[in-house]
C-alpha cells in the first residue's frame, strides 16, 4: 500500500524551507503521495527517512530480470491477488529441466528450443532451460551449461546447492544473466558472493516460511536483492498455500522479505499429472515453474492457459476490422460476417479453414464483443453491417452478392437484405457448424 | 523470524448440497455425495474448512454422440450408445464419482425420443450404477418441458441433480424438483447478476430447494479467463456473505474443452501442436484445473485419462496445508 501524504510528512525534516518547490513540507508530502514530486528534490531528508520512503514506494513484489536481449524474462512486479482486481502483469516463466549428465542433451535442447506455438493469431514461446547438476561433478556440469548456452538462446537456470559447482560454470555464462538455484542457510554467503560477482539472480531456498523470511533478511543484509523465493514445499497443496500466503503478505502487508517472485518445481513423474500440477502453480501465483516434459502436446495447453490468465480483463482482444481471405479466394468465394472480438473471429477463421472451402471473413468492429453481446448492445446492427458491405471493398472482390451471417442473429436478416441489397444467408450458430454448412452449400 | 500468517476471515460459507438418496432416504442409491460447504477459497485449508472434495461426474450420452472419434474409441465402441454400460464402465473402470447423463437423444434432430423412452434410459442407468446421478435435457426448451417432469416423477425420491433451469424457463423444472425430491441446476449466461437473480426466483418458489449453480463455463483458449474470473468473484462474494451466490458450482468442462480445435485437430494438420491424444486430454484436464482453482465443486469430464489426472490433483489438493 502506498503511503498517505501525512505518513510521508512525518518522515520529512519539517523545515518548510521551500527549496524543493512547494512552500511547506506538508505540501511537498502531498505532491510525493500523488506521485507529482520525487524525494530527490529535498536536500535535507535524512538517510533513514529516505530508506523508509523509498521502500514504501517500491512495488510490493520486486521485478527480477534474467536472461538477456530478446530472451530477457521479467518476473514478479505483481500488484493484485485476483486478475479481476486489475490484471496480472508478468506471465509465469517455464524453465525446462535437463540433467547435466544426460547423453541426449543436444536432442533435448533442440526439442525445448522448438517449443513455439501459433494459435489464434498469437505466438507462444517458452523462457528458460534449467540445468540440473545430478552428476555432482563440477566439470560435467560446466560442460553441460556450455552446451546449453551454445545451443539455445533461452535464459539459463543453474541448479546446484554446491557453491564450488556453481563457481565453475557461472563465469562462462555470466553475460547471459542466469538464475542460480539455490542459496540455502548453509551456503548463502558464498552463493551471494558468486551472484554479485557475476551479476546473476539467485533463488533463496529455506524450509518453510519462517526460515525463508529469516534467510532472505540475511541475503538482503549482504546488499543483494536479485532474489527469487523457494519455501521448500513440494506437495501440491502446501505449495499452493505457500504461494498464496507469500503473495498475500507481500501485497497486503508489504512484508518485505516476501516481496520477490516465487519459483516452483513439479514433482509428478507422469507427463499428464505433471502438467496438471504445473497448472495449479500457474493459476496461483508462481513466477517460474521448473518442469520436465517438453513434448509439444503437453506444453501447448499450459501456455494457452497462461496467455488467457494474463490477458488484461479490461481490454478485449480484437482483430483488425478488414477483409480477411482464407485459402485460394476468387470472385465466387463465400463471404462470412462476424465480430472483431478475437475469439469470435479466430473460431470462424479456424472453421472456414477446416472446411477446406475458401472464404472471405469480415469482422465488423463491435469493440471486441462477441456476436450475441454485440447484437444485444446494438453494436451489430443491420445498418452497420450494410455499411461494411458497401465500404469495405468486398464488392470489388466478389461477383456475387450473398453474405453469411451468424445463426445467432438470424433475426436481422430481413432488415439487412433491405439495407444492403445483398442476399442474406443465415449460417450456423456456432463456428463449429461451418464446415458442414460450407460443404453442403458451396462444395 | 516468525512470520505472522495472514488469514482471511469470512462471514459465510457455501451451502452443503447432498446428491442422491439411499433406500432409507427414499431413493435407491448405494451412497450419497455431499458438495459445497467451503469456508475458504479453494483448497486453502489453512484458513478455513474445505469439508468435501470436488467431485468428478463422467459425461454419458443416451445415444452414440457425435464426439471426437478418438475419444469415442477410448470410451469404447461397445459402450458408446449404451448409456447403462457406459455409466457402469465410468464408475468401475475410470473411478468417476457420479454420472452426468445427457439426453441428447431427445433432441428433435438426433432421435426425438419420447418422455417415456427418456424415463427408461434414466431408469436403466440408475439400475446399472449405485452412485448419484445428474440428468440434463436436450437443450430444446419445449422438449425439456416434457421430458424432465416425467423423469422427475418416475424417479421420485432419488434426489437426482436435474438441469437445467434458466432465467426465462425455470418454473417447470423447479416444480418438478420440489414435488419429487430432486436437486436443481440453475444456469446463468456468464453473468453474476443473472446468476443471483435466478437463484432468487427459484427460492421464491421454494425456500428450501437445494440449488447447484452452473455459471456457464468456457473452454481453455476460448474465453476461459472470463468465466474463471466470474467464478472467482462468485465464490468470493459467497464467502463474504452473499447467500444468493453461496451454492456449489458445476462446470461442464468436457463439453467445452472438446469443442476446441486444439482438442480435435490431428497432428497431420497441425504438426506444430504435437500429438492429438494427449493434447486433447490435457486441454480437458487443464480446463478442469483452472476451474478447480476458481471454486468448481462438480466437474463434468469425458476422457478417462483426464478423469484420472484431475482425480489425482484433487486428492493432492485436499491434503492439509496449514503452516
Amino acid at each position: 500500500m502506498a503511503l498517505t501524504g501525512l505518513e510521508i510528512y512525518k518522515q520529512l525534516p519539517k523545515k518548510n524551507c521551500g527549496e524543493c518547490g512547494p512552500p511547506t513540507c506538508l505540501a511537498f508530502a502531498m505532491s510525493l503521495a500523488s506521485g507529482k514530486a520525487t524525494l530527490d528534490s529535498c536536500p535535507y531528508v535524512s538517510a533513514a527517512a529516505r530508506e523508509t520512503l523509498d521502500s514504501a514506494s517500491a512495488p510490493p513484489i520486486r521485478l527480477i530480470k534474467i536472461g538477456t536481449g530478446d530472451q530477457e524474462v521479467e518476473l514478479g512486479d505483481e500488484h493484485v491477488m485476483f486478475r479481476h482486481d486489475k490484471t496480472f502483469y508478468h506471465p509465469t516463466a517455464f524453465a525446462f529441466l535437463v540433467d547435466d549428465n544426460a547423453t541426449d542433451l543436444p536432442e533435448q535442447i533442440r526439442a525445448i528450443n522448438g517449443l513455439e506455438f501459433n494459435r489464434v493469431g498469437l505466438n507462444y514461446t517458452v523462457e528458460a532451460i534449467a540445468v540440473n547438476c545430478v552428476s555432482g561433478d563440477a566439470a560435467v556440469f560446466k560442460t553441460a551449461v556450455e552446451t546449453v548456452a551454445a545451443n539455445s538462446p533461452l535464459a539459463l537456470v543453474l541448479i546446484s546447492e554446491d557453491p564450488a559447482v556453481i563457481a565453475e560454470a557461472l563465469p562462462v555464462v555470466k553475460d547471459r544473466k542466469p538464475l542460480i538455484n539455490a542459496a540455502t542457510t548453509g551456503n548463502y554467503e558464498q552463493m551471494v558472493a558468486l551472484a554479485k560477482a557475476n551479476e546473476a539472480a539467485l533463488v533463496v531456498k529455506a524450509e518453510g516460511l519462517n526460515a525463508l523470511a529469516e534467510l532472505v533478511e540475511k541475503v538482503v543484509g549482504l546488499g543483494f536483492k536479485e532474489i527469487l523465493l523457494d519455501p521448500g514445499y513440494r506437495n501440491t497443496s502446501q505449495v499452493l498455500a505457500g504461494l498464496t500466503e507469500i503473495r498475500r503478505l507481500a501485497i497486503k502487508k508489504k512484508f518485505r522479505p516476501f516481496g520477490y517472485p516465487v519459483i516452483t518445481f513439479t514433482t509428478e513423474t507422469g507427463a499428464l499429472d505433471e502438467v496438471v500440477q504445473a497448472g495449479v502453480y500457474l493459476s496461483k501465483y508462481a513466477s517460474m515453474v521448473v518442469i520436465q516434459t517438453h513434448q509439444k502436446e503437453h506444453i501447448l495447453p499450459l501456455l494457452s492457459w497462461r496467455q488467457n490468465l494474463y490477458t488484461d480483463p479490461q481490454k478485449p482482444i480484437t482483430v483488425e476490422a478488414k477483409i480477411h481471405a482464407v485459402g485460394e479466394v476468387n470472385d465466387q468465394t463465400p463471404v462470412y460476417i462476424t465480430t472483431n472480438f478475437s475469439l469470435s473471429y479466430y473460431s470462424v477463421e479456424g472453421e472456414v479453414e477446416a472446411s477446406k472451402i475458401p472464404g472471405y471473413i469480415i469482422p465488423v468492429d463491435t469493440e471486441g464483443t462477441s456476436v450475441l453481446t454485440a447484437w444485444a448492445a446494438g453494436k451489430f446492427e443491420p445498418e452497420k453491417i450494410a455499411a461494411v458491405l458497401e465500404t469495405s471493398g468486398i464488392k470489388d472482390l466478389v461477383g456475387h452478392r450473398e453474405v453469411i451471417i451468424p445463426g445467432y442473429v438470424a433475426v436481422i436478416s430481413g432488415k439487412l437484405e433491405d439495407k444492403s441489397g445483398w442476399k442474406v444467408i443465415v449460417g450456423p450458430r456456432e463456428a463449429s457448424g461451418i464446415p458442414a454448412f460450407a460443404k453442403s452449400r458451396f462444395a | 523470524m516468525a512470520v505472522t500468517i495472514l488469514k482471511e476471515r469470512y462471514t459465510n460459507s457455501v451451502a452443503e448440497v447432498v446428491l442422491g438418496a439411499t433406500p432409507e432416504q427414499g431413493g435407491t442409491r448405494g451412497f450419497t455425495l455431499t458438495v459445497g460447504g467451503e469456508k475458504a477459497l479453494p483448497f486453502l485449508h489453512f484458513e478455513g474448512k474445505i469439508p468435501f472434495p470436488p467431485v468428478i461426474a463422467a459425461e454419458v450420452a443416451d445415444v452414440r454422440p457425435e464426439w471426437n472419434q478418438a475419444l469415442l474409441d477410448t470410451i469404447g465402441p461397445d459402450v458408446a450408445g449404451n448409456p447403462a454400460l457406459w455409466a457402469k464402465k465410468a464408475v468401475t473402470e475410470w473411478q468417476a464419482d457420479l454420472i452426468y447423463l445427457n439426453l441428447t437423444g431427445a433432441h428433435p434432430d438426433t432421435g426425438d425420443k419420447s418422455p417415456a423412452e427418456c424415463v427408461q434410459v434414466v431408469k436403466d442407468v440408475l439400475a446399472a450404477v449405485s452412485c448419484p446421478l445428474i440428468v440434463v435435457g436436450c437443450e430444446v426448451a419445449e422438449k425439456d418441458e416434457l421430458i424432465m417432469p416425467a423423469i422427475a416423477e418416475a424417479t421420485a425420491g432419488e434426489n437426482l441433480l436435474l438441469g437445467v433451469a434458466e432465467q426465462e424457463n425455470y418454473k417447470t423444472l423447479t416444480s418438478a424438483c420440489m414435488a419429487h425430491h430432486h436437486t436443481i441446476i440453475a444456469r446463468s449466461p456468464l453473468d453474476i447478476n443473472i446468476c443471483k437473480q435466478l437463484n432468487i426466483l427459484i427460492r421464491e418458489m421454494n425456500q428450501n430447494l437445494p440449488i447447484v449453480i452452473d455459471p456457464t463455463v468456457s473452454g481453455l483458449g476460448y474465453g476461459i479467463e472470463y468465466t474463471y474470473s466470474i467464478m472467482e468473484r462468485a465464490r468470493f462474494g459467497a464467502l463474504q456473505g452473499d447467500k444468493m451466490l453461496a451454492m456449489p458450482i458445476i462446470a461442464t468442462v468436457g463439453y467445452e474443452a472438446w469443442r476446441a480445435k486444439e482438442a480435435n485437430a490431428s497432428e497431420v494438420d497441425f504438426p506444430g501442436w504435437g500429438l492429438q491424444e494427449e493434447r486433447a486430454i490435457l486441454w480437458e484436464a487443464t480446463t478442469a484445473v483452472a476451474y478447480l482453482q476458481a471454486g468448481a465443486d462438480i466437474l463434468v469430464l469425458r476422457h478417462p485419462q483426464a478423469i484420472s489426472s484431475v482425480r489425482k490433483n484433487i486428492t493432492q489438493l485436499m491434503a492439509d496445508n496449514s503452516f
